[in-house]
């Protein structure tokens, strides 16, 4: 009997490995910056060139950036729950505009409503490698101190938004609060 | 006559363009050979991320573009093939990377290979040694066919 049972149980093993295998999207790389902090950058804004907008002024609270660009598919499809999220004004959402052209951007904003707090222009994607961004839509959620907290990579939804943002924001600013 | 021509240009229009598709880059990134060869080393070490079955030095991807040109300015800075791979791994992690390195998280599967040789070199000498002991057992001379 044990004879049989141990290549079974090394079978059902490996079915048991390749299964969960199977669950899992290989196009999700995860992200090395979690836990260290953001990239800086400082870059000009997308209204105005002459603003530049720079990470350092986000310090001291929790922030998201938002990989977004005209030509992507799936930043279309999360702008409204982008508007929904600004509209609660929990945290400032930052716009990084990448590779994109700055009159397409600004008539996407004027068109569909404007969920940012302020817009980064990326052209050359400097920024966007800074951060590992490989596929927009990619949303950062970066903590009081510039750590970056966690990334979404895939269309914002409102489930991930209360899921996975919310808490980890709620966290961020108590353990925040409590060291001042 | 005249069709055999055409099929000969055909051809030969087609395998000229095979040979432009596997050049990415339409000119040289650096007039120096050796400058060159890193280069283009480095470019099919790092993986595209976009078409992930690609090499940055295969793909015409906007981001491979971007990645390729990173690597051209990191070496122009005199940066070294090391520094230039650290540079990725910071930002894709080791996913970048087309040969991975042995980490704390790879490690069992680094050394699979040899623990599997090892079980099976276990499981090897049991089974001879189980054997062994069983031939000395069996009774010897002509009854025991018999019985």
């Amino acid at each position: 009997m044990a004879k049989f049972l141990v290549p079974f149980v090394l079978f059902v093993l490996l079915g048991a490995f390749l299964f969960v295998g199977l669950q899992r999207d290989p196009r999700y790389v995860p992200s090395p910056l979690i836990g260290k902090p953001a990239p800086e950058f400082s870059l000009p804004s997308l209204q105005d060139a002459s603003y530049p907008v720079s990470s350092k002024e986000l310090l001291g609270q929790p922030w998201v950036l938002n990989v977004w660009g005209t030509w992507c598919g799936g930043c279309r499809e999360e702008h409204e729950t982008l508007l929904v999220i600004a509209a609660q004004k929990t945290v400032p959402i930052v716009g990084l505009n990448w590779k994109d052209d700055n009159a397409a951007a600004q008539q996407w904003l004027r068109q569909l409503g404007n969920p940012y707090a302020v817009v980064a222009a990326d052209h050359e994607g400097r920024v966007a490698i800074d951060w590992g961004v490989y596929g927009a839509p990619e949303t950062f959620l970066i903590g009081p101190d510039g750590v970056v907290l966690y990334k979404h990579i895939a269309p914002m939804t409102l489930e991930v938004w209360n899921k996975e943002f919310l808490p980890r924001i709620e966290s961020a600013r108590a353990a925040a609060g409590s060291k001042s | 006559m005249i069709r055999r021509f055409l099929q000969a240009g055909l051809l030969v229009g087609l395998l000229a363009t095979c040979g432009l598709a596997t050049a990415i880059d339409t000119e040289a990134a650096f007039d120096d050979p050796v400058l060159q060869q890193r280069y283009e080393s480095i470019n099919r070490e790092l993986r595209c991320l976009v078409c992930q079955n690609q090499t940055i030095a295969d793909s015409n991807a906007t981001l491979a573009q971007d990645l390729r040109h990173e690597v051209r300015e990191m070496i122009a800075a005199g940066k070294t093939d090391a520094e230039i791979r650290e540079f990725m791994i910071e930002r894709y992690g080791d996913f970048v990377l087309y040969r991975p390195r042995l980490t704390a998280q790879n490690l069992l599967l680094w050394a699979a290979p040899a623990l599997l040789l090892l079980v099976a070199a276990a499981v090897l000498v049991r089974v001879i040694r189980r054997r062994a002991k069983e031939s000395q057992l069996e009774p010897e001379g002509p009854e025991a066919g018999q019985s």
